[in-house]
């Protein structure tokens, strides 16, 4: 599978402070890369400079080798909220994408019989046809975001772009997306990038997992004099063996929890720049020789 | 634990008494006012001040009911009508412009740079202040009152729209980019949906001004309308007829405001719920 999405020396500043602070990745087409780190750290910066709703104050995004332009259909969004249009029925949300791209998106009248049975299809995809001609607000949190990710994966996007998107379901519920996410995964040949805090979630759901933390040193200097911001500290390989929640009690699923929780979450814990553990083959990391003074 | 019906933060009035308690002030400032009218008119019959309902019913019979005498018009439908009329275009315009020019400055960045400074310091001329100037320019006609309705609501409206839809969530405007949206598409088939039920709350809002502005315009130069005949009979201290027409005026208003609150109710649940 080839690369799906470069990122190459990026940083992203806001005013003075530095949010993302040289990060490189490249991501392979087919591949559930989750992003764990701890609040604060950049994850949804990252995400939308991917997404292409922000621009890096230096370095360079490409997709699919081409520079990430504003956002468009090349990319597709799933946020915690805000996904869904309140004034449409779930049919009406999930066909808008086809409405707007290939069909007359002037025409109040407009109705396309193909594409409500692609969008029907899809609703099936996450059973929730029964309830095609309801309205958001008439849904539990739950089903609402399964509409979200039906309406994002009917314009089949080269990636799909999720923020935290279980992050406001109960316990239950976000099991049950979680498999269903990976179910369609699976079967679509999705490609995801997908942020989280959770880090359950995260090793649950990934085939790569990486970790996004402020919480490290360099050649810079220590304390906050250095304006560090956040890198990725790790980046994991993910076996997937069998898709249902039981992994989580594995101890090797556990002692995976552990080893992040150090790498990422612990503010006592900083590891230097030049000895994250970077496992992944696609991952790649360029230090500039102030971060590593002996690498130039 | 049973909630107490009446007194207390807790209190959950039930459907009748609500009705009851929406009542009563009404009844009250009924028989205040027949208690004072009675007083009144039992010590001098041609008191004009606190007019009995029966001399009112007899007046409104007579403008309502009967031709006038110098023109053939039933005056108070024709007043209403008149009156209606240039609240209606007045307010019509005023919404049309407020959506047009609210939502693609509110999208816009360069527009809302173009037109905001502008749009705040227009609405802090007082419309009333204005009221000169259109006559002049427009004469006596129907122009020059239904132009006041217009920069009288226009302003505040359109302002509403922009800062609604710039403090709306930038994830949807996104999320409809990523669906293949155009800018056009996303500003006519996102937001403006949207806005719609946020527009009729600022349209009801405005009625009130709206209807300040007609009758100032209709009392200054007018030949008929609502707040024309209210300014005319004054000078015959015909109370008899400036208090039912008040009533009609402010039920009129009740009626419009509700109206649109039956269409928001009515075609835009997922505003009131979500
Ligand atoms: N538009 C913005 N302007 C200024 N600071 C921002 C902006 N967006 C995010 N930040 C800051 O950047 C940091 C990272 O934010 P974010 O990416 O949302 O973190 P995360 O998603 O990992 O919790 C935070 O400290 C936040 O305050
Ligand atoms: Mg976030």
């Amino acid at each position: 599978m080839s690369i799906l999405l470069s990122i190459v020396d990026v940083y992203k500043q806001y005013g003075d402070k530095v949010v993302l602070d040289n990060i490189d990745l490249r991501v392979r087409q087919g591949e559930f890369c989750t992003v764990v780190g701890p609040s604060g750290c950049g994850k949804s910066t990252l995400l939308r400079l991917i997404l292409g709703q922000e621009t890096p104050t230096q370095g360079s995004i490409e997709i699919n080798r081409k520079p990430a332009q504003l956002p468009d259909t090349n990319r597709g969004i799933v946020y915690q909220r805000y996904s869904l249009f309140p004034n449409r029925t779930v049919l009406e949300n999930v066909v808008l994408g086809k409405t707007l791209t290939e069909g007359r998106w002037w025409d109040p009248f407009y109705r396309n019989k193909f594409h409500l049975e692609e969008a029907l299809y899809y609703l099936n995809r996450v059973r929730l046809a029964d309830a095609a001609n309801k309205y958001p607000h008439e849904l539990s949190g739950g089903m609402q975001q399964r509409v979200a990710i039906a309406q994002a994966l009917i314009m089949k996007p080269p990636i799909l772009l999720m923020d935290e998107p279980f992050g406001a379901l109960d316990p239950d519920t976000r099991a049950d997306l979680q498999l269903y996410l990976l179910e369609l995964w699976e079967k679509e040949g999705l490609t995801i990038f997908f942020v989280t805090h959770d880090m359950h979630e995260a090793c649950f759901l990934g085939t790569r997992l990486l970790v996004l933390s402020q919480y490290y040193s360099d050649d810079r200097g220590a304390g906050d004099s250095a304006n560090r911001g956040g890198k990725i500290v790790a980046d994991h390989v993910l076996s997937r063996k069998a898709t249902s929640a039981e992994v989580m009690q594995d101890s090797r699923f556990q002692q995976l929890i552990q080893q992040i929780r150090q790498e990422g979450f612990d503010p006592e814990h900083l590891q230097h720049a030049k000895d994250f553990n970077l496992d992944h083959p696609d991952s790649f990391q360029t230090l500039l020789a102030s971060e590593h003074k002996d690498a130039s | 634990m049973k909630k107490p019906q009446i007194f207390g933060l807790f209190a959950e009035p039930g459907r009748w008494q609500r009705i009851a308690f929406a009542l009563l002030p009404f009844v009250l400032m009924v028989l205040v006012y027949l208690y004072f009218s009675d007083v009144r008119l039992a010590e001098n019959p041609n008191d004009k001040l606190l007019p009995s309902f029966t001399q009112m019913a007899e007046a409104m019979e007579r403008l309502a009911f009967k031709p006038s005498k110098r023109t053939g018009d039933y005056l108070f439908w024709n007043d209403t009508l008149a009156s209606l009329q240039r609240i209606a275009i007045g307010l019509s315009l005023a919404t049309l412009a407020a959506l047009i020019f609210g939502i693609n400055m509110g999208a816009f960045n360069g527009l809302f740079a173009l037109g905001n400074p502008f749009l705040t310091f227009i609405a802090m001329i007082p419309p009333l202040a204005l009221l000169p100037v259109l006559l002049i320019a427009f004469g006596i006609g129907e122009v020059g009152k239904v132009a006041l309705i217009f920069i009288g609501t226009f302003p505040i409206m359109t302002r509403d729209m922009a800062l609604s839809i710039r403090a709306f969530p930038r994830e949807q405007i996104v999320k409809a980019k990523t669906l293949g949206a155009s800018d056009l598409a996303v500003v006519y088939k996102i937001l403006l949906p949207q806005m719609m039920p946020r527009l009729i709350t600022a349209l009801r809002l405005s009625i009130g001004s709206a209807w300040l502005f007609l009758i100032a315009a209709e009392a200054i130069a007018a030949q008929e309308g609502l707040g024309y005949r209210i300014f005319l009979v004054r000078r015959y201290l015909s109370m008899d007829v400036i208090i039912p027409y008040v009533m009609w005026i402010t039920l009129l208003g009740f009626l419009m405001d509700y109206g649109l609150r039956l269409l928001l109710r009515w075609r835009y649940r997922w505003y009131l719920k979500g």
